[in-house]
């Protein structure tokens, strides 16, 4: 603070304290020049820009709930009496891991209530980071530049089901001690290494003593300290690149219009964080989650009738259950297909997504950057094969649920599998062809707003007695809104001969590629937005009603 | 690769890219900017902002009154306490008092917090410049240039032999790695293939602990066994039980279908594994009639009057059965091991 600035009416003397310590950890850290660029840098608002906060603010939830958990929970597995006091169990020999969890819920004041808010965190949170993962989807906001951010967040979501799966598997109940097995049973159908694999996991045959305490280390230190660098690296990266926002008036490629971060985004956000945890802070209250103790502690000859993981490892639950059993014996070997095949195929229908961007940009062309979202129903086939995606996921869903909805809905098991089993080849399909079909209807009627204006539900008589609806036309941002879109054209596989006549070469990725590309952008895939030509003869021929 | 692609099929960008363009009489689709900024109750009525001070201000001593709520609730109610609240059922009071009051304390916070910043903060958009994230030309020429320095200065280019052992040093030092992993298990061996099970072994029945004589297994019910001097103070009994558990009914021999397995049970006593050959949960549904077994983890159903094979579900091949016979006391014994791997299968099951 030199003394030449403080030419205003302030009295000479001290600075407040808050700007001595600002001015301390300027002179170390440089905060000054951070703040410039970012204290009002703009976040454009919509509700679906707060799916991913959400993400944000459970994963934090989980961490400051899963770091006051470790202070209580024992991951071991040796066998202890339990004498704790929860009734029912007392006398009964278990792991030290379940044992621990039962003091946790029983003995320790606020301590369930934490196990039950960690848990309920977890799912929110897996929930969260795919519905946001579907909002940046429908929305093209995975395109240049954000694709690597996409590949982050894609992989966020993919710890985030791991981590949760490894966090039911810690307190050693009956159903976590399912869980395992099936893990087990999985990988041992790995060809050639599957054994080795269990046994080097497991630290010999199963259960063993050891996959408690590794599975703890996972859980709490490798796989969150692999998430928080992403998810920092996440958060740079959408402030680097800036959020992009929907398209309006006075809004372009080439700017971002919304709040500044402080005040009004700051207190949003940070209120918003506060909401997130309220609520699930009630949620613990008063839904229980995972109550172990009415499990018992994990015999491998034991099972609880209604052995369900939680809802985000359903969807590979329903891989498994609707495989048929094929197993494939030659010269001494087995290929376990009825459980590699599932294996196999829960990566891949996940890593579609992952690998979506550069699908994409490859098979369009487009190389440029995107700065305003797309409307859903302007891109047909992405929107198509989104949820002919989200289909697939929810038959899976479906299928790991298959004994629920035996019951419930008083059907047989070989039916449903049936249905499930067909309905994973086909359901995509007529979901992806509906979808592009619904998207066309809306840019129809799109056309029709923007050529004819808006209905009012006025009904008008003309003086020959027809009936008409009185059409409002649309102020011009609407018009702009609604116009202002790109309509891509397909790529073209140039001229066979080139301008000398001599033949020129088209490899067949090349001929692919042209026909997936007249696949997103070619004939039958969007309505020819209106011209200012069309809409001007009928402006004009009409004139206003 | 795009050589033979025209890319010039991308529309050009539309003209309001340079920004908000005033509407001109020729384009009635042009981007009229931005629309005026309408006031809101708050900014021109100082009683309407003072009420939403004093919303914000209530919300956040409702969470000051929640959070010792939640000191209270901590302090004051015992942890065993279990009362009935509609339609929640018998629940932990100490938990639902602590988690709504926390809850409340929170939201509180964040309610007050976003009503703050929607009618008193300002609500004015502003509008930030987007830049191109690629670099301009002249800037990558510099980079590559210095880099170009840089490899230059190194001689990594010229002196072959540095670059190429290094690399080889490189790619051999993660190898250590591995080789510290080696000790995280034993080698399988031949340790899938065998159980406690073995000749003379006594069938234990689970729930008395008692030695099983033929006459305690009933038609129509479902036994549980395990072999004799599996003890739960054993270090490894959960290992051996995950292997060796058993599964016992009896059926009129006649209506035992498969020739082998009425040969290996005892005057139609069967001991199948109770190990789903799927990824090998317990089976623990049986239903007498059929006499079909069910896996509760999904659903794999095996036939035990024919050999135990899947007659639906995921599971790859029939439940292995025990050969068994009584003994001169007259209790079931174990003629032998499992003459193949119980459970999941795997790549050396053959
Ligand atoms: C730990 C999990 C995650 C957290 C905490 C998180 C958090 C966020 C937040 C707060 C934003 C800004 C607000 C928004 O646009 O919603 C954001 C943007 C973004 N997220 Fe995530 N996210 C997570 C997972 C994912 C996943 C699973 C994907 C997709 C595979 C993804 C892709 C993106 C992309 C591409 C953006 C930039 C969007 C834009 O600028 O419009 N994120 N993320
Ligand atoms: S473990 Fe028995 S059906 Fe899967």
């Amino acid at each position: 603070m030199s003394t030449n600035t403080s030419a205003s009416a302030k009295p000479r003397g001290k600075a407040p304290a808050g700007e001595r310590v600002a001015d301390w950890a300027d002179g170390r850290l440089g905060i000054y020049s951070l703040g410039k660029a970012n204290l009002r840098k703009i976040f454009p608002d919509h509700w679906s820009f707060m799916l991913g906060e959400i993400a944000l603010y459970s994963f934090i939830i989980i961490i400051l709930t899963g770091v006051y958990l470790t202070l209580f929970f024992h991951p071991a597995m040796n066998e202890v009496v339990y004498d704790g006091s929860y009734a029912p169990l007392q006398g009964i020999k278990m792991s030290e891991a379940y044992a621990s969890t039962l003091h946790i819920s029983f003995d320790v004041r606020g301590g369930l209530l934490v196990r039950q808010i960690h848990h309920w965190a977890a799912i929110v949170f897996v929930a969260a980071m795919l519905v946001h993962m579907m909002r940046v989807f429908f929305t093209g906001a995975f395109r240049k530049p954000r694709e690597i951010n996409w590949v982050f967040g894609f992989l966020l979501l993919f710890l985030g089901m791991f981590d949760g799966f490894m966090g039911y598997s810690l307190p050693d109940d009956l159903l976590s001690g399912t869980g395992i097995r099936f893990m087990e049973g999985a990988v041992l159908s790995v060809p050639i290494v599957g054994t080795y694999l269990s046994f080097f996991l497991f630290g010999g045959e199963f259960p063993g003593a050891e996959v408690v305490p590794r599975f703890f280390t996972i859980h709490v230190l490798l796989i969150p300290g692999i998430m928080a660098g992403l998810l920092v690296a996440h958060l740079i990266l959408i402030v680097y690149h800036k959020h992009t926002q929907w398209a309006g008036p006075g809004k372009s490629e080439k700017n971002v219009v919304g709040m500044p971060f402080f005040p009004v985004y700051t207190a949003k956000a940070g209120g918003f964080f506060f909401v997130v945890f309220g609520v699930i802070a009630a949620m613990s209250a008063l839904v229980s989650v995972n109550p172990v103790w009415a499990y018992g502690p994990y015999r491998p000859d034991q099972v609880s009738t209604d052995a369900q993981p939680d809802w985000y490892m359903g969807f590979s639950e329903g891989l498994i259950r609707i495989m048929p059993g094929w197993e494939i014996n030659f010269a001494g070997h087995t290929l376990v297909l009825g459980v590699f095949i599932p294996l196999v195929i829960f990566p891949l229908v996940l890593g579609f997504m992952g690998v979506y961007p550069f699908l994409e940009s490859w098979v369009t062309g487009d190389k440029r950057e995107h700065h305003l979202l797309d409307r859903p129903r302007n891109r047909p086939v992405r929107t198509g094969i989104g949820a002919a995606w989200i289909s697939l996921y929810l038959i899976l869903l479906v299928g790991g649920g298959n004994d629920l909805f035996a019951t419930r809905f008083h059907l047989s098991i070989n039916a449903i599998t049936w249905v499930v089993r067909i309905s994973f080849f086909v359901l995509p399909v007529l979901v992806f062809f509906i979808t592009k079909r619904i998207c066309l209807g809306l840019q129809r009627r799109d056309r029709d707003k923007v050529l004819h204006g808006r209905e009012t539900g006025i009904i008008k008589r003309l003086p020959h007695g027809e009936f008409i609806e009185i059409h409002e036309p649309l102020e011009q941002g609407a018009l702009f809104k609604l116009t202002q879109h790109e309509q891509p054209k397909p790529l073209e596989v140039g001229p066979e001969v080139d301008e000398n006549g001599v033949e020129k070469k088209v490899g067949p990725t090349a001929k692919l590629r042209a026909k997936l590309s007249r696949g997103y952008y070619g004939e039958g895939t969007q309505i020819d937005k209106p011209t200012v030509e069309e809409y001007e003869e009928i402006t004009s021929g009409h004139g206003h009603h | 690769m795009s050589q033979d692609m025209s890319e010039e099929n991308l529309p050009d960008r539309p003209a309001h890219e340079g920004g908000s363009q005033v509407a001109t009489a020729e384009n009635p689709f042009a981007d009229p900017g931005f629309p005026a900024h309408q006031p809101r109750r708050q900014d021109i009525d100082e009683k309407a902002a003072r009420s939403s001070e004093r919303t914000v201000a209530f919300l956040f001593t409702v969470s000051m009154l929640a959070t010792l709520g939640f000191i209270a609730s901590f302090v004051v109610i015992p942890i065993d306490k279990i009362v009935y609240i509609w339609p929640l059922g018998h629940i932990s009071a100490l938990n639902f008092a602590l988690g709504m009051t926390l809850g409340v304390s929170l939201f509180a916070i964040g309610a007050g917090a976003v009503h703050w910043a929607r009618t008193l903060m300002s609500d004015v958009e502003v509008a930030d410049d987007r830049h191109a994230i690629a670099a301009s030309p002249e800037v990558r020429a510099k980079v590559m240039a210095e880099f170009a320095t840089g490899t230059g200065e190194s001689q990594i280019g010229r002196r072959k032999l540095i670059r190429n052992t290094m690399l080889g040093a490189l790619t051999l030092v993660p190898l250590s790695g591995v080789f510290l992993l080696r000790d995280l298990g034993p080698l399988p061996e031949d340790k899938l293939r065998h159980t406690l099970w073995s000749k003379g072994r006594l069938l234990i029945n689970q729930n008395t602990n008692k030695p099983l004589r033929p006459e305690d297994v009933a038609v129509g019910s479902l036994t549980f066994a395990v072999p004799e001097g599996l003890e739960e103070e054993q270090h490894d009994y959960q290992e051996q039980l995950a292997k060796a558990a058993l599964m016992i009914v009896r059926i009129q021999p006649n209506d035992i279908k498969d020739k082998k397995s009425r040969d290996w049970a005892h005057q139609g006593i069967l001991a199948f594994s109770k190990i789903c050959t799927h990824v090998g949960c317990p089976i623990s549904l049986y239903e007498q009639q059929t006499h079909h077994v069910l896996c509760p983890c999904h659903q794999s159903t095996f036939d035990l009057s024919d050999g135990a094979r899947v007659i639906f579900g995921p599971a790859g091949h029939a439940l292995p059965q025990l050969h068994i016979s009584v003994n001169g006391e007259g209790y079931l014994e174990a003629l032998g091991d499992f003459e193949e791997p119980v459970g999941p299968a795997f790549w050396e099951r053959g």
